[in-house]
């Protein structure tokens, strides 16, 4: 596997856990049930590209539908079999492409791909910690969410196909199985898969809150941690408080589909037959999803963010502008976010003053978000600005986050989103804000912590062909998308041939779908780069980016525990680059400020009058030395 | 390239229908290996591309040159994406744009395109600021070696600034979104509004009107029956004068009540042209209030175009058919309303009266089945 060139010495510790397997008990223990955080971080990131690259097979499967509803390619046929037929992908497959991908993409990709990886790999790094507080449950997690992922894609093999309502599965559509084939058993595997798939993340969520409030190493208070652990800390903190709320209505869920309750059921027809079931209300699951929902999207995209602001910093060779602003609005969001979720569910019935209120919130929390982006703009004012890859992929993530965020101020109104309501202008915004600006963040992270987790640097030429075709490629895929919305063409139609006033856009697109080919293809350059340099990648140097923070302190070959001998203590905050009067253009978070006299400042002492003192001793012999010249 | 592939594509397609023809279709596996092929050689092209640009740097190392200044390269790729995405930003406005809905064709919507227009300035000054700002500050402070970032950890002035300017921004906007709304949706006075019933079900929406008495006979999903599509209750008088439309006819500049309800899963009411949707949930009746202020003939000489016709159709997705689930909905003058009234059917139709009178003998409930299958 992709680790081969790693030496793990200290992964004897843990045999004592013991396991069934202990014939090949070295191999098991250290690269399929690992225990050390470096390891399960990389299983959680190669499990994320392969579901990533999937859910981007399906999603190109269903814009060559939308881009050639009329023509028929028996290559399909071959590929897909029954739900191919004629050529054609039929209208009930086309909805489960539509479902899973939302699904894998949202939950599989951007909750679990970028948190799970990059939550594992430096929460302990940049802490100081030797490994997670509970290797253990951390190994668990790992495997709970790999046997969500095997579920999830074994619906594809049940005779009726998988889920197909979408992915926020609203009962009734989602409740009743003769309602479309894939409420059927594929409906039974997609709640199953998530319920295991929040276990996955609630233990996840729990090791990395107290690995971060209880393992900092000595002088990391929390004033001194990069942006990346915030943002992972309070993402893991928003997941603690929201994914058990999804699980309880998914299994009220299940209930009503297996036990003929009626928590979401009631009033229904279907197909000419009563239905057995009074009393119940779909809007209430709608309130129990988007509870989750929301938030889900603030934990898609606040590791993106915390990784764009470490990102950008070290290569603007600047330090984040307004750290303790960043930090609040972090929180801002993390708070705000569970009382915006009625903002999905304005057309929905509910009453119309509740939809005020949300309208409220909602806009409220993009404040916030504004001035995360200025402090981004301010970050890359008057810097030294190197361009790797993660670097590019970072301002991507700040380009699509302004293009995508502010069509939300159109969508969070609630008498604007009467008519743009599940229109392709929603399909366009959260593309952009989440989709895009999250998928961006987490390749920022590769890119820039690749040679952490493998210890050999990636190609920058192939990143920077990667980076542009996907930056243009998503922009030339979601900017046409507004404009469909904005005439009322709904999502998630299988085909716009039915309606006269659709038809105009059948050459959009198929320019879409070009584009999206083209995306899709330049993962191919990413594909290649980073298995390859896995491999036959240049060796990396300890601390290849010049940066600040503490995983750059460890040794290049991996130790089960990290630091070869003590823990290194921490003297200031992460982001001292290109401080006047230093020798290099940065000064890691490990060298105390007795050794850095001449670059100190005041401010480096705000909470140390002691510090202070000596800086004031310090100054005043220098400028007596200056006179005596 | 791109204009090239699509080119070739369309080539294979046309071989690919013209086997298709035949009675299980072909698969024409030279066209897929001619894609694999041609997206080997572009690979293939990256790859060379690749190494010369790898041998042309090492000549410049070998000369004691610096190599490819690649942080000056990606700095002008920046501005170049800049100006090209500004153009096309501008291009997409101006060809996209004009694609959009025309005006709004009810007295709410106009509103709510007001709305539209103030928040779309807004959010556009900010976006071509913002971003013309993020890539010329990655052009201007590419990497030098000569000289040092600007050590600036923050500057709570500017901070503060930038807090309370978006603040005050938004605040405009919640107020005035949230008056808008309130107008919009609250509205629970009902005199004088034509009520009309619009129910959907997997896939098609049913239309019920009242008859002259002005109210729609009470429903119940208990009642639902071959000829009882909506389940209407004859128990009370105001059932039997309704009537079943097929397309909706709406009198120019009344007030319009639409009953919105689903059968059997949750489907959107969708009319965009009248910027009105609501869903339609099963178990929850709801209700939506707007007047219509443009007849469809006069928005087909707005439009020039003698085919238009108003819609309502799906936006919640509801099974298979919800990307066909239309009806027709025309605006029209009183009297052309009225005419067209009066030579509706009843709701009771006389399949239904037939049904309820032998609602006692208990009928099979096979052929019921059969028939709604066949409405289908």
């Amino acid at each position: 596997m992709s680790t081969l060139a790693v030496h793990d010495h200290g992964v004897a510790h843990h045999d004592d856990h013991g396991h069934e397997h202990h014939h090949n008990q070295s191999f098991l223990s250290k690269y399929v049930f690992s225990m050390d955080h470096k390891m399960i971080a990389k299983q959680f990131l190669i499990t994320g590209i392969t579901m990533a690259v999937i859910a981007m097979i399906l999603s190109i499967l269903f814009r060559i539908q939308l881009a050639y509803p009329d023509k028929t390619f028996p290559l399909l046929t071959t590929l897909l079999g029954r739900f191919a037929p004629n050529g054609r992908i039929s209208a009930d497959f086309y909805l489960s492409l539509v479902t899973i991908h939302g699904t894998i993409m949202v939950f599989f990709v951007l909750t679990a791909g970028l948190s799970g990886t990059f939550a594992n790999l430096l929460i302990p790094l940049q802490v100081g910690a030797r490994d997670m507080a509970s290797p253990f449950m951390n190994m668990l997690s790992y495997w709970f969410f790999f046997l969500a992922s095997v579920i999830m894609l074994s619906s594809f093999l049940v005779q009726k196909g998988p889920a197909s309502g979408g992915w926020t599965i609203y009962p009734p559509l989602s409740a009743l199985p003769k309602a479309m084939p894939g409420s059927g058993e594929g409906m039974t595997l997609w709640l199953i898969s998530m319920v295991l798939f929040v276990a996955s993340s609630l233990m996840g969520g729990i090791n990395y809150v107290s690995t971060v409030l209880n393992m900092r190493t000595k002088g990391m208070d929390l004033w001194k941690m990069p942006l990346t652990i915030w943002a992972l800390f309070l993402t893991a903190i928003l997941g603690i408080l929201a994914f058990p709320v999804l699980v309880a209505g998914v299994v009220l869920l299940i209930f009503d589909r297996s036990f003929g309750t009626s928590f979401y059921l009631s009033d229904i027809v279907l197909n000419g037959v009563q239905q057995p079931f009074e009393g119940g209300s779909p809007i209430l699951f709608q309130h129990l999803f988007w509870f989750l929902g929301h938030p889900e999207v603030y934990i898609v995209i606040m590791p993106a963010m915390g990784i764009s602001s470490e990102v950008m910093s070290v290569n603007s060779r600047k330090p984040i502008f307004g750290y303790h602003a960043m930090v609040y609005s972090l929180i801002g969001i993390t708070v705000l976010s569970f009382i915006v979720w009625g903002h999905h569910m304005f057309v929905t019935g509910m009453n119309p003053f509740l939809g005020g209120v949300f309208m409220i919130t909602t806009l409220i929390i993009a404040v916030p978000s504004a001035v995360k982006t200025f402090n981004w703009l301010a970050t890359l004012w008057r810097g030294n600005i190197r361009f790797t890859p993660a670097m590019l992929f970072a301002i991507g993530m700040v380009s699509f986050f302004i293009s995508g965020g502010l069509t939300g101020i159109f969508l969070g109104n609630a008498a604007l989103d009467v008519n743009l309501h599940d229109t392709y202008f929603v399909v366009a915004h959260f593309h952009l804000v989440m989709g895009s600006a999250a998928i961006f963040g987490m390749l920022a992270g590769v890119y820039h912590w690749f040679p952490k987790m493998f210890g050999k640097m990636m190609d920058e030429k192939l990143g920077y062909l990667h980076f542009w075709l996907t930056f243009i490629g998503a922009y030339l895929v979601f900017f046409p998308m507004h404009f469909m919305g904005l005439d009322g063409v709904p999502r998630r139609y299988y085909a716009f041939t039915e309606f006269v006033s659709m038809q105009r856009w059948l050459t959009v697109n198929t320019f879409i779908t070009w584009a999206a080919i083209m995306a899709a293809c330049a993962q191919v350059a990413f594909l290649y780069n980073f298995i390859s340099s896995i491999f036959i990648g240049k060796k990396a140097t300890q601390n290849p980016w010049e940066s600040n923070t503490l995983e750059w302190t460890t040794p290049v070959e991996h130790l089960h525990g990290n630091w070869p001998g003590e823990i290194p203590t921490v003297y200031r905050w992460p982001y001292d680059y290109s401080k006047p009067g230093a020798e290099e253009d940065y000064i890691p978070q490990t060298v105390p400020f007795s050794q850095t006299m001449s670059s100190n400042l005041p401010h480096d002492f705000e909470d140390n009058p002691k510090g202070l003192e000596e800086l004031n001793k310090f100054n005043s012999t220098l400028k007596a030395n200056e006179q005596v010249k | 390239m791109l204009l090239g592939t699509n080119l070739l594509m369309a080539q294979t397609e046309a071989a690919a229908t013209t086997g298709g023809q035949a009675d299980a279709p072909q698969v024409d596996w030279t066209g897929v290996a001619y894609y694999l092929l041609l997206f080997f050689l572009v690979c293939l092209g990256v790859a060379v591309i690749g190494k010369i640009l790898k041998i042309y740097d090492l000549t410049l190392q070998i000369q004691g040159k610096k190599g490819m200044k690649w942080n000056t390269i990606m700095a002008v790729v920046c501005l170049v994406f800049l100006v090209a995405g500004l153009y096309g930003a501008y291009w997409s406005f101006t060809v996209q744009g004009s694609m959009t809905l025309p005006e709004a064709a009810s007295k709410h919507g106009v509103k709510i395109d007001e709305m539209f227009t103030v928040t779309t300035v807004l959010t556009m000054i900010v976006f071509f600021i913002t971003q013309i700002l993020l890539f010329t500050f990655l052009f201007n402070y590419r990497h030098s070696d000569k000289r040092r970032a600007h050590f600036l950890p923050h500057n709570n002035t500017i901070e503060k600034v930038w807090t309370i300017a978006p603040a005050i921004v938004l605040t405009i906007l919640v107020v005035f979104g949230f008056f808008t709304w309130q107008t919009i949706m609250n509205t629970t006075d009902t005199k004088g509004d034509i009520n009309i019933d619009i129910t959907g079900h997997q896939f098609a929406w049913e239309l019920r009107y009242p008859g002259k008495d002005g109210v729609l006979g009470p429903k119940d999903f208990k009642l639902v029956s071959a000829a009882n599509k909506l389940g209407v209750n004859f128990k009370k008088r105001s059932s039997f004068d309704d009537l079943q439309v097929d397309t909706m006819y709406l009198p120019v500049n009344k007030s319009i009540r639409l009953n919105i309800q689903a059968l059997d899963v949750i489907h959107s009411v969708y009319m965009p042209h009248f910027r009105v949707q609501l869903n339609a949930v099963p178990g929850l009746p709801t209700f939506f209030k707007f007047t219509p202020t443009i007849t469809t003939a006069q928005m087909r000489t707005q439009l020039d175009d003698p085919k238009f016709e108003y819609l309502v159709y799906c936006n919640k997705i509801c099974g298979g058919g919800h990307y066909n689930m239309q009806k027709v909905v025309r605006v029209v003058t009183e009297a052309e309303y009225q005419a067209w009234l009066s030579r509706q059917k009843p709701y009771l139709s006389d399949a239904l009266r037939k049904e309820l009178h032998f609602a006692a003998a208990d009928q099979p409930k096979t052929e019921l089945q059969n028939r709604l299958a066949l409405n289908n």
